[in-house]
C-alpha cells in the first residue's frame, strides 16, 4: 500500500491508478450536499487555501463536543458520492482539490474533471464509521457549523494513515465501470438473456 | 492462505456489564397497562449499534477466509473486521449511519400500545442525545432536521410494528437499516419481460439477480437479501425487512425456498462485485426468501437489501420480568 500525504501534487496524483490502495495522511475536509451547493453557488475565496491540493470527503459524521470545547469524531464513513455529480467537477477545477474520498463512484462529469485537473476519486469502506473515525487524529476547525448543521458542515480534519481505494483516476479509468461490465456479463448468463 | 481468525471482541459479561439496567431490574408484567419499557429499550439501542451479530461477523470472517490473500476484497473485509472490533471496544457506533430506526413488538393481549410507543420515541431520542444514533429524520421536503430523531407527528420514525400474541412476555425486534442500502432495494411486478421473468419461482430468482446486479456495491456489499413473493406492494416490503432478521445460516422451512436461497448464494458470488464493489468473490452473505399470499391479477418480489453492517438484536421481556438481550 502506497502512503500519499497532502498537499498532494499534480505528479501524485496523476501518478494514482486505478485499483491502487492507498493510506492518506494529512488534511481532509468533510462536504457533502449543502456544502456542494454552496460552493458552486458562492465560490467562497476562504475556502480556497483549505482546500487547495488537498482532499473532499463525502461525509456527515458522528461528533463528540468535550468540555474543553474541542470536538472529536465518533464514527466518520463515507456517504453515497453521486449526489454530489453536478458540483463536483467544478468544486476540483475552481479549488484544485486533488482527491474525493467517498463511496459508490461517480459519473463521467466528474471522471472527466478528475482527467482535466489531475485528481483521483477515493473509495473509503462504507460502514467501517468507527475505524475510519479512529484515523482521524486531530478536528483542526469547522465551519459554516452555525448555518449548514453538522452533517453537513465543512469539518477540517488530519487523518492518518486512512485506508482507500483508488477507484477512479485521472486516465479516465473506473473500476466501477469495470466491475459493473462483468457483473452484467455474469448476470445475462445466469438469467439467459442475450 | 493465511486463515483469518474470529476477532476478539469484548466478552458479554462485559457487554451486561456496561448495561443502562440494573442486574437486578425486572418489568412488572403484572401491570401490563403500566408496563414501562423505556430504559430497556435504551439498552437495546446501545447494543445494537456498537456490536454486530454473532452470525454476521461469523460470516464475514468465513467470506474472507476463501478471498484471495492480499487482494482488495480480503484486505476490505479485513477492514470491516477491524471496525466490529473498534466498535464494540468504544461502545461507538458501527457505522456514522445509524439507520432507520424499525422496531417489531410482540406483546400480549393488555399491553398499551400508545405507551409503549412513547416509551421507544424517548428512548430513540435520548440515544440521539447520547450520540448513539445520528439525527436521521428530516422532513421530505424541507430537509429540516428536529435533531432527536423523531416526526413530529410519530408517524414515519422512528418505525414501529406491532403484533399481538398469544404467549407471555414481549419480544421487541430492532433493526437499525442505513439509507445507502435502502436505496438499492428493488419491488417488481411479474411477468417482467425485460429480464424475462415469469409468475413463478425462476421468476424470482431472476429479479434477485437483476436487483443484485444493479445494486453493484452501492448498498455497501456484502449484503444481505431480504426477499418476499406475494403480498400486496406494501405488506410485501414490510415482509421482505422483517425476514432479514432470520440468523445467517439458518435454513428456511420451506424445502423449495431453502434450495433456492442456497443456489442463489452460489449464483451471486459469481457475478465478482464483491466488498464494496471492488471485485471478489464475496457479494452477499445471506437470501432469505419468503412466501405471502397475493392477489390473482398481482404478483409482487419485493427485495431489501441490508449492508454488511446488519445491525439486528432480540429483546426479550421473559415471564419473569427480566430482560434478555441476544
Amino acid at each position: 500500500m502506497k502512503r500519499i500525504t497532502t498537499p498532494i501534487s499534480e505528479e501524485v496524483a496523476r501518478d494514482l491508478k486505478v485499483g491502487d490502495e492507498i493510506l492518506l495522511n494529512g488534511r481532509v475536509v468533510l462536504s457533502r450536499d449543502t456544502g456542494h451547493k454552496f460552493m458552486v453557488e458562492q465560490r467562497p475565496e476562504w475556502l480556497k487555501p483549505i482546500l487547495e491540493e488537498a482532499v473532499i470527503y463525502h461525509c456527515g459524521p458522528v461528533v463528540a463536543r468535550h468540555d474543553d470545547g474541542t470536538w472529536s469524531f465518533v464514527s466518520s464513513g463515507p456517504t453515497t458520492s453521486i449526489r454530489e455529480e453536478p458540483y463536483q467537477a467544478d468544486v476540483l477545477e475552481t479549488y484544485k482539490v486533488r482527491g474525493v474520498i467517498g463511496k459508490g463512484g461517480m459519473g463521467k462529469k466528474t471522471s472527466d474533471g478528475l482527467v482535466k485537473v489531475g485528481a483521483v476519486y477515493l473509495h473509503a469502506t462504507g460502514g467501517a464509521g468507527s475505524l475510519l473515525a479512529e484515523r482521524v487524529k486531530r478536528v483542526v476547525d469547522v465551519k459554516m457549523l452555525e448555518e449548514f448543521g453538522s452533517p453537513e458542515a465543512f469539518w477540517i480534519i488530519e487523518v492518518e494513515d486512512f485506508p482507500l481505494v483508488v477507484t477512479m483516476d485521472s486516465h479516465g479509468g473506473s473500476l466501477h465501470e469495470v466491475v459493473a461490465k462483468s457483473s452484467m456479463e455474469r448476470a445475462k448468463e445466469l438469467m439467459a438473456i442475450k | 492462505m493465511t486463515a483469518c481468525p474470529l476477532p476478539n471482541l469484548t466478552t458479554l459479561e462485559t457487554v451486561a456489564s456496561k448495561s443502562l439496567l440494573p442486574t437486578d431490574w425486572r418489568a412488572d408484567l403484572g401491570d401490563l397497562a403500566g408496563l414501562d419499557l423505556t430504559l430497556a429499550v435504551t439498552e437495546l439501542i446501545r447494543r445494537t449499534t456498537s456490536r454486530l451479530p454473532q452470525d454476521v461477523i461469523e460470516a464475514l470472517v468465513d467470506h474472507r477466509n476463501q478471498e484471495e490473500e492480499g487482494s482488495r476484497a480480503a484486505n476490505t473485509l479485513d477492514t470491516m473486521i477491524e471496525n466490529i472490533v473498534l466498535a464494540d471496544d468504544h461502545v461507538s457506533p458501527l457505522c456514522q449511519d445509524t439507520g432507520t430506526v424499525i422496531f417489531w413488538v410482540r406483546h400480549p393481549f393488555g399491553v398499551s400500545q400508545r405507551r409503549i410507543k412513547e416509551q421507544i420515541r424517548q428512548a430513540v431520542a435520548d440515544c440521539t442525545k447520547r450520540s448513539w444514533l445520528r439525527p436521521n429524520c428530516v422532513e421530505a421536503l424541507s430537509g429540516k432536521n428536529p435533531g432527536n430523531n423523531m416526526d413530529p407527528f410519530g408517524e414515519t420514525h422512528p418505525v414501529i410494528h406491532f403484533e399481538e400474541r398469544e404467549e407471555p412476555g414481549i419480544e421487541i425486534s430492532i433493526m437499525l437499516k442505513g439509507g445507502g442500502c435502502e436505496n438499492v432495494g428493488a419491488q417488481y411486478r411479474l411477468p417482467d419481460a425485460a429480464i424475462g421473468a415469469g409468475r413463478d419461482l425462476g421468476g424470482v430468482r431472476k429479479c434477485i439477480i437483476d436487483a443484485v446486479n444493479k445494486a453493484q456495491g452501492q448498498g455497501c456489499s456484502p449484503g444481505i437479501l431480504g426477499v418476499a413473493i406475494g403480498g400486496d406492494r406494501v405488506v410485501s416490503f414490510e415482509r421482505s425487512k422483517e425476514v432479514i432478521l432470520r440468523k445467517l445460516g439458518t435454513s428456511n422451512p420451506d424445502p423449495k425456498l431453502d434450495a433456492m436461497e442456497k443456489r442463489l448464494m452460489e449464483e451471486l458470488n459469481t457475478l465478482g462485485i464483491g466488498p464494496m464493489g471492488y471485485g471478489g468473490h464475496t457479494t452477499v452473505l445471506g437470501v432469505h426468501l419468503s412466501e405471502m399470499w397475493r392477489h390473482p391479477a398481482s404478483f409482487y418480489v419485493s427485495i431489501s437489501y441490508m449492508c454488511w453492517s446488519s445491525r439486528r438484536m432480540d429483546l426479550t421481556i421473559e415471564p419473569n420480568g427480566a430482560a434478555i438481550y441476544r
